[in-house]
């Protein structure tokens, strides 16, 4: 059963890693993706203005795309998903609205789409019992702190996904892979977010402090959910003399890495490449655990 | 029937009771706690002069319990009212729940309660201590006689179990079960337990009602922002209060819950749950600006070392004397006063984390608290839905009663012969709950002047003619 | 010898936190007259009063001391509790350990330990002096005063009225209404203003029971609770400019003399009462009022307002240091009713807090931030000033931190609600209180909101303090009710402490009728002493003070009594 999905922008190029290894871990789990026939940007950013209903357009189109396709449609990045569910609830109480952007696209959205976040499909549609059945390479022995941002939970009430102020499925799924979650303060924290755009000294401070916490709670990495997170809290790390990236320096990890690690998937579709802290010593050890294990 | 019944025996109830009394009737005041004085019996001290609450209050509450006209039902509540048509009155059924204690006997020694083996949370003293499972809930209570709380006490639990058969009837010695504990009976000097006392029902029927039920808080278990009341040390205002108490479970010495330490940095947040359509409630709760400042004054007085910072939106210090009360706590007793919200809290090495934002230097602010003090909003309580129907009332979203109009008539309820009163209709200081209390005793004294006889006022008016002056008329009665 | 017995009270904190209560009961109880002394948590309590009953019994005491607050607060709940054990009320009194000592000497514990056993010996030793006396009964005038003819005393003649009780509502205008006739609307239900206040005046002017008298004046009012006299004037129907006095016999007075308006020229920083466009609330009231809003300069409709709320509120340098409560709540009335009627207008609010706390106002001004779009700006307006033609607004954002500046075509200030004009002259006339804004004062400010200090004289709405409708009707009830209390009974009773003559020692040379403010004493004609008028007696001792043989005393204050308290202060002293 192939399951309707926007990339978005962002995964089709600076976060490919993510996308890579999420279509690898949904082929594993006999949902592959199924890329939507027609997509363009989502727009990034969800209009708050009221009284204009332009804003909506394109995110509403990736909606009448999702109807035309079976009616629900899922995505990676957290943006694309918080934008399209935003859309989806907006236009669902305010049919005026609906009707108003109707006229100006060429395929009209009936207000039927669905829109699902991976890790929601993961927890509704798979269990975390099943992810667990299909894990080979538990992740035991790694402490990773779940970093949720903002945009993936926040306004609970539109969004839906879980809760705002104490949420669980990142911790879910660290468990349902075998690694330890490692709780800590700034785990719904912003991260500055397109502020590395005009601002970037705060998001950059803003993430040094999160990154500071998780290792100061203990954790090896931090995983997240949100290419955006992604980027801010990885580039944070990287110093601004042009030395090196310091020893205690944490991997920031997209959760479909860790799981297409712990699913046994090949090397290839874990998508490592890029990060500015490398992951990669982590698997290492890991890897010697397990042989270590073997060999015993 | 010149007969008043009055439902709830806080601050309004009372000062009503005690205007329709004291003009000569009678007066049937049902209250649902042990004893009357409401949210107010509660407070330290009151704003803006910093009376203890109990000294202004109490002597009201003990002229209400000796007072020959009031008759008064506590650990009471109304359970039905019926209306009689053809002889205008209301006639209401009133269920007195089961003390387990003969108050005509019981002397109020206290005995019971100072050797009561077993305490549970108070939620008097809103959590922050605890009473015995026989209890007054105030040394000053009236009246100052205690009740068993039937769930947790051992003997009347364990004497239901061996009555319906749960435990054997027979122990293991061959000897009949017998029900656990009962150390007040053995110990009560004139016997005034009983055991096998029932909910008693009394029906009065009384020419007019005044509805004065009262306010409750938003449970701090609903903020999520604010830790939702599993961080230890972020308790709301009126826990903060009991810390402040001189007959609170610390005597009066503000302590933190998690360690008993002496707390140095307060951080009080407002407008928790209130102004929040999100998270609580869309209104404004009136009250809470100005206790949070008599809090940071009063803390200030015990801790002059201490630092109290106030998260605020808008200060609303419209009272008399309020708008000088408030710079009174930032100018002369030090708090400081940020503009801006908490986005969230949490617990790290024995503090509490407290992120906010200060809107008028545009900075965020992070402060490690000792304690942190929720000003929760004023609600409803849960049971003004079953009043409502009871009476035919009509309420609002938020389960506040309405009047029949709020601009001209705030006191009346559209319904002949019942009024309103105090925080019932939505939250408001004490000042304005006595009025509106005094205000609607005079509706009712005014609807039983209508049944008796006129006054012979005789030639009263006074002659203001066209032509010059008249002297007024002679005769005066 | 007296056997008095002291009780000291710990008032919970209040005066445990400074004074060791039980070394004050261990002094006080060494005197020889003071055969029982004790310290207790909370004496006005149950427990507590039940606490002197028990030891009256028990040791036969014949006068009692109860070391706590002021006397004005408790004494005679104490003097009940006495009656209540079969003791003469009047050899019950409260020694002040409060106000007095506690309260004012926080800082030096010792001292104020030593100071309040002096003044608790000290009345123990009064006490031992008292005569058993009995209260006074005194006829009642089941008739009320109401001054002012606004919402308050409207409301508050017909809930007396409403009772069979006759009312003279005495009103300084020519008309009834005050100022909420010059209202347009009323906030939150929009109803209009004037004919809710026509159909309230139509009751009252129709009412068997209330008589009302306009463009008249209370000029003076002498008597006492349940018997008043009171001079009113009116200039209605009196020759030109003349002014008809008469006198009103009455048992109750209700002062609801609202409030009046600031004078904009205390603005002129603001523009006031030199820019014509500058306008203060009540005034825009009326354009309101008008079928269409038109600006005062030139008639335009103003396409741009700016609200200036606390326009000399909550200003201790150059305006009032109070606030005036209301103004948050008209301003958003005012604005939103703007931008109802001129949709293409733009409205601004300058404002420092809104206060908008009453049952749903927090609504009601969110509703006009965001359905409305009137433009809320957190910053005070340091000037307005013309400049070609416009007014020009400089303000500030403190949200953004930004300084603004609006070219208004029409401005509204919110300006304070003041004392009205001949409050603290009428204050002086009813020998009540105000306080330094001229609003009346309250008796207690939390539990006699409706009550002053003068027994008989009630209080309601504006004239206590700046309140809106809703709060000053229910507070007008509030006042009729303790007015229905008094007309309860035939008869109500006097304190019986008044001035009283010793016979042998009186010269019935007049120095004491002269002396006496209250017009209570007068030369007994056949009998050639003074005689005292104990109804209108009040105590004051003016009369004790002017007779030199001392023949004239106050009933328990007599000379030797007050020379036992200063003896049993100098024995504690030591």
């Amino acid at each position: 059963m192939t399951i309707p999905y926007f990339p978005g922008c962002t995964l089709s190029t600076q976060a490919s890693g993510y996308d890579r290894s999420g279509r690898a871990v949904a082929a594993a789990l006999e949902m592959p993706l199924e890329d939507l026939p027609e997509w363009q940007c989502c727009g990034a950013t969800f209009p708050l203005a009221t009284d204009n209903s332009m804003a909506l357009v394109a995110p509403t189109r990736l909606l009448a795309e999702a109807e035309r396709a079976g009616g629900h449609v899922t995505t990676l990045c957290a943006i694309c998903f918080h934008v399209l569910r935003r859309t989806q609830v907006a236009l669902a109480e305010k049919p005026e609205a609906l009707e108003r952007i109707n006229w100006f696209t060429e395929t009209p959205y009936e207000g039927g789409a669905r829109v699902s976040h991976f890790l929601g499909l993961l927890r509704d549609e798979v269990g975390w019992e099943g992810v667990t059945a299909r894990v080979t390479r538990p992740l035991a022995g790694l402490k990773v702190a779940p970093y949720y941002g903002c945009l993936l939970l926040r306004p609970e009430r539109e969004i839906g996904l879980d809760d705002a102020e104490t949420p669980t499925l990142l911790h879910d799924c660290l468990a349902a892979l075998g690694a330890e979650a490692v709780s800590f303060p700034y785990e719904v924290e912003c991260c500055g977010a397109y502020l590395s755009v005009s601002q970037p000294e705060l998001p950059r401070q803003l993430s040094q402090e999160i990154v500071a916490s998780a290792r100061a709670h203990g954790a090896q990495a931090l995983v997240t959910a949100c290419p955006l997170c992604q980027y801010n809290l990885d580039s944070a790390q990287r110093p601004q003399n042009g030395e090196g990236v310091a020893a205690n320096a944490l991997p920031i990890l997209y959760f479909t890495q860790l799981m297409a690690v712990a699913l046994g998937l090949e090397e290839e579709s874990w998508g490592l490449e890029g990060h500015v802290v490398d992951p990669r010593p982590l698997f290492e050890k890991i890897g010697d655990r397990l042989r270590s294990r073997l060999e015993s | 029937m010149e007969r008043a019944l009055i439902i709830g025996g806080g601050i309004a109830g009372i000062q009503a009771a005690l205007d329709i009394a004291n003009s000569g009737y009678e007066v049937v005041l049902v209250e649902k706690e042990p004893s009357i004085g409401g949210h107010m019996a509660q407070l330290s001290e009151t704003f803006p002069t910093l009376d203890c609450s109990q000294c202004i209050m109490t002597p009201r509450t003990v002229e209400v319990g000796h007072h020959e006209l009031i008759h008064l039902y506590t650990y009471s509540e109304v359970e039905r009212v019926t209306r009689n048509e053809t002889r205008g009155t209301y006639t209401a059924r009133i269920r007195r729940r089961a003390t387990y204690v003969n108050w005509d006997e019981c002397t109020g020694c206290g005995t019971c309660q100072e050797k009561c083996p077993f305490e549970v949370v108070s939620d008097f003293e809103r959590g922050v201590g605890t009473r015995k499972v026989i209890y007054t809930l105030s040394p000053q209570a009236v009246p100052n006689k205690p009740v068993i709380d039937a769930a947790n006490c051992r003997y009347l639990q364990s004497k239901a179990d061996i009555e319906a058969g749960r435990v054997p009837a027979v122990n293991k010695r061959g000897k009949p079960a017998k029900p656990k504990c009962g150390a007040c009976a053995i110990l009560c000097p004139v016997g005034a337990i009983e055991w096998e006392q029932e909910d008693e029902i009394f029906e009065e029927e009384v020419g007019a009602i005044v509805v004065a039920t009262g306010y409750d808080l938003f449970p701090q278990e609903q903020l999520k922002t604010y830790g939702a009341g599993r961080v230890p040390d972020v308790i709301d205002g009126m826990a903060f209060e009991r810390l402040l108490s001189a007959s609170g479970p610390t005597g009066g010495v503000v302590r933190r819950p998690s360690d008993g330490e002496i707390p140095k940095e307060v951080v009080f947040i407002q407008c928790s749950g209130s102004r929040d359509p999100e998270q609580g409630m869309p209104y404004c709760s009136k009250i809470c600006c100005m206790y949070t400042a008599k809090q940071t004054i009063l803390y200030h007085h015990q801790v002059p070392e201490g630092q109290a910072y106030v998260f605020y939106m808008d200060i609303r210090a419209g009272g008399k004397g309020y708008e000088e009360f408030i710079t009174r706590a930032q100018e002369e007793e030090g708090a400081i006063y940020l503009r801006g919200r908490v986005s969230r809290l949490y617990r790290e090495n024995g503090k509490v984390i407290v992120k906010g934002v200060d809107t008028l230097s545009g900075r965020p602010v992070e402060i490690a608290a000792d304690l942190v003090v929720l000003a929760t909003a004023a609600i409803s309580r849960p049971e003004s839905g079953r009043v409502a129907k009871l009476l035919g009332l009509s309420a609002d979203e938020h389960g506040f009663f309405n009047s029949s109009n709020e601009e001209v008539s705030p006191l009346e309820s559209g319904i002949p012969g019942i009024f309103l009163a105090g925080a019932a209709l939505g939250p408001r200081d004490i000042p304005e709950t006595v009025a509106q209390a005094s205000g609607a005793a005079a509706k009712v004294l005014a609807l039983f002047r209508q049944g008796q006889e006129r006054l012979e006022i005789g030639d009263w008016r006074l002659e203001v003619g066209a032509r010059g002056a008249h002297a007024p008329s002679k005769s005066h009665p | 010898m007296s056997r008095i017995g002291v009780f000291i009270c710990h008032c919970g904190h209040n005066i445990a936190g400074t004074v060791d209560v039980a070394a004050v009961a261990e002094r006080v109880g060494a005197d020889e007259v003071v055969v029982f002394a004790t310290d207790y948590k909370y004496m006005c309590s149950d427990p507590g009063q039940e606490l002197i009953r028990e030891m009256i019994a028990e040791h036969n005491l014949d006068g009692v001391v109860v070391a706590a607050c002021s006397p004005a607060m408790h004494e005679t709940t104490f003097r009940r509790t006495v009656a209540g054990a079969g003791l003469n009320p009047y050899r019950c009194e409260s020694a002040n350990i409060r106000e007095q000592v506690s309260w004012v000497h926080e800082k030096d514990k010792e001292a104020a330990t030593t100071k309040a056993a002096a003044i608790a010996l000290s009345i123990a030793h009064k006490v031992g002096g008292n005569e058993p006396l009995e209260p006074l009964e005194l006829s009642v005038t089941r008739r009320a005063l109401v001054i002012g003819g606004g919402i308050a005393g409207l409301q508050a003649a017909l809930d007396v009225a409403d009772a069979g009780y006759p009312v003279y509502l005495v009103e300084k205008e020519g008309s009834l209404g005050g100022k909420m006739a010059r209202l347009s609307g009323t906030y939150l239900n929009f109803d209009a203003a004037p004919a809710l206040l026509q159909r309230t005046i139509e009751r009252v002017e129709r009412h068997p029971y209330i008589q009302v008298l306009t463009k008249a004046e209370v000029a003076e009012l002498s008597g006492y609770v349940g018997n008043f006299k009171a001079r009113v004037e009116t200039a209605e129907a009196a020759p030109t400019n003349g002014r008809i006095p008469y006198t009103l016999e009455i048992g109750a007075v209700m002062v609801a003399t609202g409030w009046e308006r600031y004078d904009l020229g205390r603005l002129p920083e603001y523009g006031g009462g030199g820019l014509p466009d500058v306008v203060d609330g009540l005034t825009f009231e009326q354009m309101l009022a008008a079928d269409t809003i038109r600006r005062p300069s030139d008639g335009r409709v103003p396409r741009e307002v700016v609200f200036v709320q606390c326009a000399g509120s909550r200003d201790p340098e150059h305006g009032v240091p109070y606030c005036s409560k209301i103004c948050c709540m008209v301003t958003a009335k005012q604005a939103r009713l703007y931008r109802e009627r001129v949709p293409e207008g733009q409205a601004y609010v300058f404002y420092i807090d809104i206060r908008s706390a009453g049952k749903g106002y927090e609504e009601f001004v969110q509703e006009t931030i965001q359905t409305k779009e009137v433009l809320y700006l957190r910053g005070k307006v340091s000037k307005i000033f013309a400049d070609g033609g416009q007014t020009i607004v400089w303000g500030v954002d403190t949200l953004s931190g930004r300084a603004v500046e609006i070219a208004a075509d029409l401005v509204v200030l919110a300006t304070p609600m003041l004392a009205a004009d001949g409050a603290p002259a009428l204050a002086q006339r009813l020998r009540i209180s105000t306080d330094a804004h001229g609003f009346f004062n309250e008796a207690h400010p939390k539990l006699r909101p409706v009550e002053t200090l003068t027994a008989g004289i009630f209080l309601a709405g504006a004239g206590q303090g700046p309140k809106d409708i809703p709060e000053t009707i229910a507070q007008a009830s509030g006042a009729a009710a303790k007015v229905l209390q008094l007309f309860s009974h035939e008869t109500m009773t006097q304190s019986p402490l008044v001035a009283t003559v010793v016979p042998e020692l009186c010269a019935a040379c007049g120095a004491c009728v002269a002396a006496c403010p209250y017009g209570a004493r007068e030369l007994h004609p056949v009998l050639n002493i003074a005689t005292v008028n104990a109804a209108l007696c009040q105590s004051c001792g003016a009369c004790v003070v002017a007779c030199p043989n001392k023949a004239s005393q106050v009933h328990n204050w007599r000379p030797g009594q007050m020379l036992e308290m200063v003896d049993a202060v100098m024995e504690i002293g030591d």
